[in-house]
């Protein structure tokens, strides 16, 4: 199984696969059914992260320098945590600028200036060389140790030539495969979608075959975690191995390493590619959010395991960079360990993929387009004619083979000195001198073109003096007296210890200084140096470019050209099918005829948007300037624009507060006015009920006083009983008028009642001896059952007795023409007193109960109770004041089931007053 | 605005991460243990990591409901805009 053809089958025939995945996704794409739609997918991508350092060096590092290993994954989620704030905005930005790369991002933030994205990507290719060395001398490595185990690998490597060396062949597979799906289109800042889509297939294969490794070694070799611990524990030696103190620096190196993998995480060129160039949807990076830190999380669960059972192995394990493949190896294992090699090839080659698309952009875009156009400006006539377009893509390719190239040199010379896990480093750290001016630019709007340019100088300078020259005179590269002693012999020089710091590891020592010249420079010269308009424009648009609304009012160009210019412009550049695309989406003509005419607006920005895209943004606008005469784009505007959004925000914001205010007052208004409505109405009723009320008793008496003064002819006897009618109804009327003005006291708040303390047996007994006479008239039977003992209430000793005449009155008044009964009783619970009185009449129907409380109100409907005359037998108030004088009391009044009459029965409780020593 | 508090509980949820990665509170777990020696950090840092992806996952599944309901602010203060 481990033959050198097998293995060299199976690993080329996984990049063959590779094509036909990235083939099968730009065609499905080319039909318009996207493959990488999907935030899984997008999450996956991301995964490049995880590279062959991940997959051989986390074990390594866990075996060396205990949990420190995990640092590395932290920082990403730490900064995912913050993506769909952070890298939604710098979507956002590279979107509508057409951004291709991190050097395309640092210099369109800064004023598109081309001398500031040639140093980012001079920078990036010197510190991200390595890192691709890096993947190559892992697939070597791993090649090497899956055909020669047991045998030391090392030696067979050194002594042969470089084409027999796998990884040579691997890189030159791989330049074809970049080549083929990374310089499709001229437009850098398009979707590459077949690379996309294999980058996601090859993190599940890393991913699968690194669980299966850990699996085997934890379930397996092993059987279960606590027999491997158990083995361990047997082995003091390795009591310490994941404790604090194993890892370098301590707790201090334990958070430069935190704040490296953090920073470095955004700042990669091949992470600001997958992140922010190849996002499709910027809602994918809140679910991307978590998806990818559970990634890290699942390819980190059995490092441990590993690192442990290849420690437990001892010397059959060889370098811990090797045990992934070693545990496996040695335990006999013939599938296994090729599965690993192919994760680990897959971990290497995702990364050395997008990395190289990315880097031979800013190479293409920042270092060899400018020069070109510099050189075409310098001799026009020679470069009249010339098409750069297909030139552009031509460079591309060309930097594509260089710089794997490059990365295999490295790899060849240097590569072996160095551990997988330290050339990483020295990338992360070469990367992360990018965070201050990218991430820093993102949000301080006075961040200036010229303290970009010194921090970043400065921040390298201190990286490659700190970390990588020392390490070059470690691996006898260099003389390396000056690491020991320092430069020229001043020891505040030595590169690990500057300036006397010392006891720190060297990368946070290195990303200290560094970051310190770095931040301090862009901050301290920013403070002092002015920006240019342009530059001012493009601070605020990356500054506020999560304000709604921003990128569809932002870009509209002020400058003057013809079309005529453009088109040439565009085709020369771009190429005839590009410039005539965008042509037709300006509603421009690119017809000879309207050569003459001014170009739009929008036809200017537009054109600068396509040129970005392909050449960088620098060298867009240095042509754009070329043909454009005036402002291209009216640059102040958009500062006031930008000033007119926030101000926008903040009035809508209080604007929203105020309505919010106004609508909770006018609903309130509204209620009172559908009240002051009610009132009104009821109002109306009554002065019209009060009014007809009136009038029945006054009609009469005026009827009968008219009789009594036209007929003097009239018998005495009648004469008499015409006279007792009108001293009826006149006392009818001044009952009704008194209880009228009791009503209007007791509603308008104004009754006043003098509550004192009582015995309401005794009120109820007088109540009942004044109204005795006329129950006898009436020829009803009242019967009382009352308690002996005192009944003690407060109350209002008239008003009560008003109360309860007016009960015993209205039972009286509805009990049953045969044999009427009324029956009082007194009844008293813990706190209060309950007076019932019912009638052995028709009673009150259910839903008439609370209707007989309301003024005017009688049960007339009922023909028993209709006396003869047709006249009604109350006046309809006294239920609503006896009611009133209740509730005023602290008691209520209400309608129930007559227990033992059937009848009607009111109800009224009265609370108990309080003991005699409590009240005054 | 929705919005508004998303953020904060997003960079809430961060700096919490951040103090559970780093020391003095990793310090706190780092005792070997009494069985076989090896120090607990690792185990308490896969937890921590596990709890904090599990809440990130949790606060998205309350965006994603709030984002598919078009945001009135958003909506008004565009109207606002038109207006002026």
């Amino acid at each position: 199984m481990r033959s050198n053809l097998i293995v060299l089958t199976v690993a080329f025939g996984y990049l063959a696969l590779l094509f036909l995945i990235a083939a099968w996704a730009d065609r499905r794409a080319a039909q318009g059914r996207s493959l990488i739609g999907s935030p899984t997918v997008y999450a996956l991508s991301i995964a490049v992260y995880c590279t062959a350092w991940t997959f051989y060096g986390s074990v390594g590092r866990a075996a060396s320098h205990g949990p420190s290993f995990l640092l590395i994954y932290l920082g990403p989620t730490l900064a995912m945590l913050v993506a769909p704030l952070l890298i939604r905005k710098m979507v956002r930005i590279a979107r509508a600028q057409r951004i291709t790369s991190i050097a395309d991002f640092i210099s369109a933030r800064y004023g598109k200036r081309g001398g500031l994205g040639a140093l980012v990507a001079a920078i990036a290719l010197l510190g991200i060389t390595p890192y691709i060395a890096l993947q190559l001398k892992a697939i070597t490595l791993g090649h090497a140790i899956l055909t020669t185990y047991p045998t030391l690998p090392a030696d067979t490597l050194a002594a042969s030539p470089f084409w027999t060396d796998k990884s040579f062949w691997v890189a030159l597979v791989l330049a074809v495969f970049i080549i083929l799906f990374g310089t499709r289109q001229l437009d850098a800042s398009e979707r590459h979608e077949g690379m996309v889509a294999a980058i996601a297939v090859e993190s599940l294969v890393k991913l699968v075959a690194f669980l299966a490794v850990g699996l085997f070694t934890t379930f397996m070799l092993y059987s279960g975690p606590s027999a491997l611990f158990s083995r361990v524990a047997a082995q003091p030696s390795l009591a310490g191995v994941l404790s604090l103190d194993n890892v370098p620096g301590g707790q201090g190196g334990w958070l430069g390493m935190l704040v490296l993998a953090t920073l470095a995480f955004v700042t990669l060129p091949r992470q600001f590619q997958v992140l922010v160039v190849e996002n499709v949807d910027e809602a994918h990076l809140s679910r991307a959010s978590w998806l990818f830190p559970l990634y890290l999380l699942l390819i980190n669960l059995f490092v441990i395991p590993i690192a442990l059972a290849g420690l437990l192995l001892g010397d059959a394990a060889l370098d811990p960079d090797s045990f992934v493949l070693t545990v496996p190896l040695a335990a006999g294992l013939e599938t296994l360990p090729l599965v690993v090699f192919i994760g680990g090839l897959s971990a290497a080659t995702g990364m050395v993929i997008v990395e190289t698309i990315a880097l031979s952009t800013m190479v293409s875009n920042h270092l060899v387009m400018p020069l070109l156009l510099r050189l075409a400006h310098r001799r026009p006539a020679r470069y009249k004619d010339t098409v750069l377009a297909g030139w552009l893509l031509g460079i591309r390719r060309i930097a594509i083979v260089l710089i794997l190239m490059l990365g295999y040199l490295y790899h060849a010379l240097i590569g072996e000195t160095y551990s997988l896990v330290t050339i990483g480093l020295v990338s992360f750290a070469a990367a992360a001198q990018f965070a201050p001016a990218m991430l820093l630019g993102l949000y301080w709007r006075g961040a200036t073109h010229a303290g970009a340019v010194v921090a970043l100088s400065l921040g390298i300078a201190t990286w490659a003096y700190t970390l990588l020259l020392p390490g070059f005179a470690r691996s006898g590269w260099l003389d390396d007296t000056w690491v020991n002693e320092g430069l020229a012999g001043l020891a505040w020089l030595r590169p690990y210890a500057l300036f006397g710091l010392e006891g720190w590891d060297i990368y946070t020592h290195a990303l200290f200084w560094s970051l310190l010249f770095n931040l301090g420079a862009l901050i301290g010269v920013s403070l002092f140096t002015r920006q240019s308009p342009l530059e001012r424009t493009q601070a605020a648009l990356f500054t506020g470019a999560l304000q709604p609304g921003l990128w569809s009012r932002a870009v509209t160009g002020q400058g003057q050209t013809t079309q005529g210019e453009l088109y040439q412009l565009l085709t020369r550049y771009l190429g005839l099918a590009a410039a005539t695309r965008i042509f037709a989406q300006a509603d421009a003509s690119t017809q000879t005829s309207a050569h003459a005419r001014p170009a739009s607006p929008s036809l200017v920005a537009r054109s600068e948007r396509a040129l970005a895209g392909a050449l960088g943004t620098a060298s867009a606008r240095v042509l754009m300037d070329s043909v454009v005469r005036g402002e291209t784009l009216d640059r102040e505007d958009i500062l006031s624009l930008l000033d007119a959004t926030s101000q926008a925000l903040e009035y809508s914001r209080r604007l929203e507060q105020k309505s919010h205010e106004l609508e909770e007052t006018s609903q309130a208004l509204r209620a009172a006015n559908a009240r002051l409505r009610e009132l009104d109405r009821l109002k109306d009723e009554f002065v019209a009920m009060v009014s007809h009320e009136l009038r029945t008793p006054l009609t009469s008496i005026r009827a009968f006083a008219e009789i009594l003064h036209d007929a003097d002819t009239l018998p005495e006897a009648q004469r008499q009983r015409f006279l007792d009618v009108i001293v009826h109804e006149s006392q009818r009327l001044s009952r009704l008028i008194d209880e009228i003005l009791d009503l209007a006291r007791l509603e308008s708040g104004r009754m006043t009642l003098h509550p004192r303390r009582l015995d309401l047996v005794e009120l109820v007994r007088r109540s009942t001896e004044t109204i005795q006479r006329v129950l006898a008239e009436r020829g009803v039977t009242l019967e009382l059952d009352l308690p002996d003992v005192p009944t003690p209430v407060s109350g209002d000793p008239d008003r009560l007795e008003q109360v309860i005449i007016n009960l015993v009155d209205n039972a009286s008044k509805f009990a049953a023409p045969e044999h009427p009964r009324v029956r009082l009783a007194l009844a008293t619970t813990d706190r209060h007193v309950r007076l019932l009185v019912e009638d052995n009449g028709p009673g009150i129907a259910m839903e008439a109960r609370e209707l007989v409380f309301e003024k005017f109100h009688r049960l007339e409907n009922t023909s028993l109770n209709v006396p003869p005359h047709g006249r009604p037998r109350g006046t309809g108030l006294g239920l609503p004041i006896s009611r009133g004088i209740v509730a005023h009391l602290g008691g209520r009044l209400w309608v129930d089931d007559a227990p033992t009459l059937g009848g009607a029965c009111l109800l009224m409780e009265l609370p108990l007053a309080p003991d005699e020593a409590s009240t005054t | 605005m929705s919005g508004r508090r998303h953020t904060a509980r997003r960079i809430a949820l961060a700096i919490l991460a951040l103090l559970l990665f780093s020391p003095p509170v990793i310090g706190l777990f780092d005792i070997p243990s009494a069985i076989t020696g090896l120090s607990w950090l690792p185990l308490y840092l896969f937890c921590a990591w596990g709890g904090i992806i599990a809440l990130t996952a949790w606060l998205q599944s309350r965006e994603s409901v709030l984002q598919e309901m078009p945001s009135l602010t958003e909506t008004r203060s565009d109207d606002a805009r038109h207006e002026k």
